[in-house]
C-alpha cells in the first residue's frame, strides 16, 4: 500500500468517522469536520504538479487478485493529475458551499456527506487506476452515490424518478462497458490500461473481429455517463439533486469521466476511422441540441444542465478530432484539438462550477429558479450578479475569460480537420464547423439568457415567496474562488499550459514534453470571425428570442418519451411475467426447482457422457453398513406413511442421525458431529414452524398431484445416485487431498485438515458462506416482520 | 399448552452450562482436533434452542438480552477484518498468520493463530443466524 492507493482510499475510510462527529458534535454542521480531507488531498496533489510536469508518472500497484490479472494498480500521470486537482479543489469548494446550503438541522446531512464522500473516492478511483478492473468497479460506484445524491430528497417523486433514470442509463452504460473491457482483454491479455497501449503499438488488433464490438461497448459507457446525444435525458432530471451536488458530480467530475475513458483509450482505439467519426459526430450533434434546447429551458437548473451536456459533446468532438489527429500523426492538428479539450475541461469546470453555485444562491435567495419569475436581481443581489456575468460571459467565448480562449481553439481545431481526406468536401465532414458554429451563437444566447432574464429586467417581488436579499458570505466564497479562477485563467493561461494541460495531452499518446502556448491574439484568422460572428448574430437571436422561440413547439422531442416507454413496458411485462410463476404456494417452487434440477442434471451426464460405473475399487460391505443402511430406508419410508407432523419430524430426524452414523463409521468425525448438531437445531426449527401451521392433518390430495409427486422424488433420488456413482468411477484429476496432507501442518500450523480447509486454504468459501448464512438470516428475519406490519396495517 | 415439566427443567438448567462451555472446546479444539467456529456455534445454539424447548422465548429474551442481528454483523465483520490484516502486510487477503510457540502470562506455552480470530466470527455468524431465525420465527405469534 503506497501513499497514492491511501489517497484513493482515504475518502471511503473517511466516511466510517462521519456518523461519530455527526452524532458527538451536534452544534458543528459536518461539512466543517468533512472540508479538511479534499484540502489535503488537493494539496497532495498540488505537490505532484512537478514530477508529471515532467512527465514522471507515480505508478504503485498492489495484488487484488493475481490469478486474473486484476491488480488495485494506480498511476498519476498528467491527465489523471488534472482530474485528480479538478475533483479535490472543486470537492473542497462544493463542500464549503454545501455547509452554507443545507441546513444542519433541517436535512440529513451526515448522509449527505457520506455519499459526496463515496462519490469523491471512486472518482479519484476512476481517473487514478491504471487497471480497467478497478477502474470499472469505482465507475459504478461513481453511478451508485449519483443515485443517491439525486435521491437526497428521496420525500419528491421528481427526484426518486431523477435518480432511477441516470441509475438506469448510466449503471446499463457501465454494463456495457464491462462487456467492452473484457472484450479488450480477450484482443490484448492484459487488463492494465498502460500494458494495452504498449501492446497495440506494437501488434495492431484493428484487424480482430471483435475489434468494433469492443469499442461500441466502451463508447456505450462513455457517452452514457458523459450525458452524449441520445443519453443525455438523464441529466435535465438529475437536476433534482440538491445544488452543490449538481454543481460537482454533474457539471465538474462526473460526467466528464466518460470523457476521460475516451481521452485514455484514444491510443488504443483511434487507429479506426470509425472511432474517430463516432466520437467526433456525436460530440458535435450533443453540442447543438444541448445549446439549442438549452434556449427553450425556463429552470435556471434546467438551461444549466443542458448547457453542460452541449459543453460535453464540445470536449468530446475536441478528442474526436484529436484522435484523427493522431491518426494521419499530423502532429499540430492533434496538440491543438487535444489542448482545446482539456483547456475547455478546466474552464468548463471553473465557469460552470461558479454558475451552478451561482443558481443556488437565486434558488435559496428567492425561493424559485423560474426563470419567468425571476428579474431585476441586479441591484439586490451584487456579487451574485457579478459572479453570474464572469461565469456567463466565459461561457459565451467573450474575451477576456477563459471561456474565449478555449473556444477559439475549438474554432481552430474544427477548421484543422480541412486537412484530413476524411472530411474532405466531399464527405460530410465539412458539416462539423458549420454545426460547431450555429451551436456556439446558441451557447451566446442561453448564456445571455442566463445572467440577463434572471438579474435586469422588472423586478417582480409578487411572484417571489420570500424577499430576496444578497447571499451571506460563506456562501459566496466559493463561486468567487471559481469566477477569480475564470479570470486568472483567462488572462494568464500560461499558468496553466505547461505545468498541468502540456503534461495531460502527452500522457494520453505519449511523446516527450510539449510546450503549450495559449494567445488571445491570433490575428485576423477565420476563428476570430467566426468568434465575431458568433457575438453578432447570438445578440441578433437573444433580442429577438421571443419571435422564434415558437419553434420550439413544432419540434417533438422524442428521446423521454422513449425512455418512459421502454422502461414502464419492461416494468409491466416483467411483474406480468414474475406474477405468472410466484404463486405463493411452495409446493410449486419446489416443483420448478426439482424439475429443473432433473432437466439439467441429467442432460449434462448423459450428454457429456459422463456416466460410468468403475467396481474395482469397491470397499467390502461390513455390519455396521447394512443395518445403518436399514435404518435409514425404513424410516425414510415411514415418513410418507406417518399420519401426523409430530412422527414425520422426528423420522426425519432419525434418517439425519443415522446418516451421521454413517460418517462415524467411515471416521469423518468433524462431518459427523456437524451433521448430529444440525439435525439437532433443524428438528427445532422444524418443530417451532410446525407450531404454526393449521392444526389439521394431511389433506387428502388428489391421485395426479400425489403421482407427479411421486415421479419427481424418484427421478431426484436416482439421478443424485447416478451423479454419486459416476462421480466415485470417474478419476478424471489426481486428487487434491495429498497436498492438503502434505501442507496442512507446514503451511497453516494445524493438524486437523477439515478445519484447516475451512479457515485457511478455502477460507474464502467459508467467508462467503457465512455472508450467505447471514443474508438468509436477514431475509427471514425481514419477511416475517415486515409480514407482522403488513398484518397490523390491515387490523387499523 | 404449557406443560410443567420439572425433569426436563431442572437437567436442562446444569446442562445447558455444559454445552456451551462443550461449545468453546470445540471452537478451541478446532484447528487441531475435530471441532472449528462452524461446529461450536452450532452447538452453542443448540444449548440455546434446548432452553428455548424447555421453558420459552420470553424466558430466553431474559437471559440473552441481545438482538442476534447484531451478532451476525459482528461475526460476518470480525472474519472480514481478519483477512484484510493480511492486505495491511502486502499479502493477499484472508493469509493468516501464526506463532506455534508463543508464551502468554498465565497460559504458558500456546500457539497463536489468526485462524482462531476467523473462526470467532464463523462461530458468532452461526450462533447469530440460527438465534435469529429461530427468535423470529418463534416470536411470530
Amino acid at each position: 500500500m503506497s501513499i497514492l492507493h491511501w489517497v484513493v482510499l482515504s475518502p471511503f475510510l473517511y466516511t466510517l468517522l462521519i456518523p461519530i462527529a455527526y452524532k458527538l458534535m451536534k452544534k458543528v454542521h459536518t461539512g466543517w469536520f468533512v472540508l479538511p480531507l479534499p484540502i489535503l488531498l488537493f494539496i497532495y496533489f498540488c505537490s505532484n504538479i512537478g514530477a508529471t510536469s515532467n512527465l514522471q508518472a507515480k505508478t504503485e500497484s498492489i495484488a487484488w487478485i493475481p490469478s486474473l490479472g486484476i491488480d488495485f494498480s494506480v498511476k498519476l500521470d498528467g491527465l489523471g493529475m488534472l482530474f485528480s486537482l479538478l475533483i479535490s479543489g472543486i470537492g473542497a469548494l462544493v463542500i464549503l458551499y454545501s455547509i452554507y446550503y443545507l441546513d444542519k438541522n433541517k436535512e440529513k446531512i451526515n448522509q449527505f456527506y457520506v455519499y459526496l464522500l463515496l462519490f469523491m473516492g471512486a472518482m479519484l478511483g476512476v481517473v487514478l487506476s491504471d487497471n480497467l478492473i478497478a477502474l470499472y468497479m469505482f465507475w459504478e460506484i461513481t453511478s451508485i452515490s449519483s443515485f443517491l445524491l439525486i435521491g437526497f430528497w428521496n420525500n419528491r417523486s421528481n427526484s426518486r424518478y431523477g435518480a432511477i433514470k441516470s441509475m438506469a442509463i448510466t449503471v446499463f452504460g457501465g454494463l456495457s462497458l464491462l462487456a467492452g473491457i473484457i472484450l479488450l482483454y480477450i484482443m490484448t491479455g492484459s487488463f492494465t490500461i498502460s500494458e494495452i497501449i504498449t501492446i497495440v503499438q506494437q501488434e495492431s488488433i484493428i484487424s480482430h473481429p471483435l475489434f468494433i464490438l469492443a469499442m461500441i461497448c466502451i463508447l456505450l459507457g462513455a457517452f452514457t455517463k458523459s450525458a452524449q446525444f441520445p443519453f443525455h435525458i438523464w441529466l435535465p432530471d438529475a437536476m433534482e439533486a440538491p445544488t452543490p451536488v449538481s454543481s460537482y458530480l454533474h457539471s465538474a467530475t462526473m460526467v466528464k469521466a466518460g470523457i476521460y475513458l475516451v481521452a485514455r483509450l484514444s491510443p488504443v482505439f483511434a487507429v479506426s476511422g470509425y472511432w474517430i467519426w463516432i466520437v467526433s459526430l456525436v460530440g458535435i450533434i450533443t453540442l447543438l441540441y444541448g445549446s439549442f434546447f438549452a434556449v427553450k429551458q425556463v429552470d435556471l437548473k434546467g438551461l444549466l444542465a443542458y448547457s453542460t451536456i452541449s459543453q460535453l459533446g464540445m470536449i468530446m468532438s475536441l478528442l474526436g478530432i484529436g484522435a484523427a489527429g493522431a491518426h494521419y500523426n499530423n502532429d499540430s492538428v492533434y496538440y491543438v484539438a487535444t489542448a482545446a479539450a482539456v483547456f475547455h475541461l478546466v474552464n468548463h469546470a471553473t465557469f460552470k462550477g461558479s454558475l451552478f453555485m451561482m443558481v443556488g444562491i437565486v434558488d435559496h435567495e428567492t425561493g424559485t429558479r423560474d426563470i419567468r419569475r425571476l428579474g431585476g436581481l441586479m441591484k439586490i443581489m451584487p456579487i451574485t450578479f457579478a459572479i453570474a456575468l464572469i461565469g456567463s460571459l466565459s461561457m459565451a467565448g467573450i474575451p477576456p475569460f477563459n471561456g474565449f480562449l478555449s473556444k477559439e481553439m475549438f474554432f481552430a481545431s474544427m477548421l484543422n480537420i480541412r486537412e484530413f481526406n476524411m472530411f474532405q468536401l466531399d464527405t460530410w465532414g465539412v458539416l462539423l464547423p458549420i454545426i460547431a458554429w450555429i451551436g456556439s451563437i446558441f451557447t451566446f444566447v442561453y448564456s445571455m439568457i442566463l445572467v440577463f432574464k434572471t438579474f435586469t429586467g422588472r423586478y417582480q417581488p409578487e411572484k417571489l415567496s420570500t424577499k430576496p436579499h444578497e447571499a451571506p458570505m460563506g456562501m459566496l466564497i466559493s463561486p468567487i474562488v471559481l469566477v477569480s479562477l475564470v479570470l486568472v485563467f483567462g488572462l494568464f493561461p500560461g499558468l496553466l499550459a505547461n505545468t498541468i494541460l502540456s503534461p495531460a495531452i502527452t500522457s494520453i499518446y505519449g511523446g516527450g514534453v510539449y510546450d503549450l502556448h495559449i494567445y488571445h491574439w491570433h490575428g485576423f484568422e477565420p476563428e476570430l470571425f467566426m468568434t465575431i460572428g458568433v457575438i453578432v448574430f447570438g445578440t441578433i437571436l437573444y433580442l429577438t428570442v421571443r419571435k422564434w422561440a415558437v419553434i420550439y413547439q413544432s419540434i417533438p422531442v422524442i428521446w423521454n418519451s422513449i425512455y418512459d416507454k421502454l422502461f414502464g413496458e419492461t416494468e409491466n411485462l416483467f411483474s406480468r411475467m414474475t406474477n405468472r410463476y410466484m404463486t405463493g404456494s411452495l409446493r410449486t417452487y419446489l416443483f420448478y426447482i426439482f424439475t429443473f434440477f432433473i432437466l439439467i442434471l441429467s442432460y449434462t451426464l448423459f450428454a457429456k457422457d459422463g456416466f460410468t460405473i468403475d467396481t474395482l475399487r469397491l470397499a467390502p460391505i461390513g455390519g455396521y453398513e447394512v443395518v445403518l443402511s436399514l435404518v435409514l430406508v425404513v424410516s425414510a419410508i415411514s415418513i410418507l406413511f406417518s399420519k401426523s407432523r409430530l412422527t414425520s419430524i422426528i423420522l426425519l430426524g432419525a434418517v439425519g442421525y443415522t446418516v451421521s452414523l454413517f460418517y462415524v463409521v467411515f471416521r469423518a468425525p468433524d462431518l459427523a458431529l456437524t451433521q448430529l448438531v444440525i439435525e439437532t437445531v433443524s428438528v427445532a426449527l422444524f418443530l417451532l414452524c410446525f407450531y404454526h401451521l393449521p392444526r389439521n392433518a394431511r389433506k387428502k390430495e388428489s391421485i395426479p398431484f400425489k403421482l407427479s409427486n411421486a415421479v419427481i422424488s424418484v427421478l431426484v433420488g436416482l439421478v443424485i445416485m447416478l451423479i454419486a456413482i459416476a462421480s466415485y468411477s470417474t478419476k478424471l484429476f489426481d486428487s487434491i487431498s495429498q497436498y492438503y496432507v502434505e501442507n496442512t501442518y507446514l503451511k497453516a500450523a494445524g493438524e486437523n485438515m477439515v478445519n484447516v480447509i475451512l479457515v485457511d486454504f478455502r477460507g474464502f468459501d467459508t467467508l462467503f458462506e457465512i455472508a450467505v448464512l447471514s443474508i438468509a438470516a436477514i431475509g427471514i428475519y425481514s419477511m416475517i416482520t415486515l409480514r407482522m406490519g403488513g398484518k397490523k396495517n390491515e387490523n387499523k | 399448552m404449557k406443560i410443567n415439566n420439572l425433569v426436563l427443567q431442572t437437567i436442562t438448567k446444569v446442562i445447558v452450562f455444559l454445552i456451551l462451555l462443550y461449545s468453546v472446546d470445540l471452537f478451541f479444539a478446532g484447528h487441531y482436533t475435530p471441532g472449528g467456529g462452524f461446529i461450536g456455534g452450532l452447538m452453542a445454539s443448540g444449548a440455546i434452542v434446548l432452553l428455548l424447548i424447555t421453558y420459552d422465548i420470553k424466558f430466553v429474551k431474559k437471559i440473552f438480552p441481545i438482538n442476534f442481528i447484531y451478532v451476525t454483523a459482528i461475526g460476518l465483520l470480525i472474519s472480514t477484518l481478519t483477512g484484510m490484516i493480511a492486505v495491511l502486510f502486502n499479502k493477499p487477503f484472508l493469509t493468516h498468520f501464526f506463532n506455534k510457540h508463543a508464551h502468554l502470562p498465565l497460559l504458558g506455552e500456546t500457539s497463536l493463530h489468526t485462524a482462531a480470530l476467523f473462526d470467532l466470527g464463523v462461530f458468532l455468524v452461526v450462533v447469530g443466524v440460527t438465534m435469529t431465525i429461530i427468535q423470529t420465527i418463534g416470536e411470530d405469534d
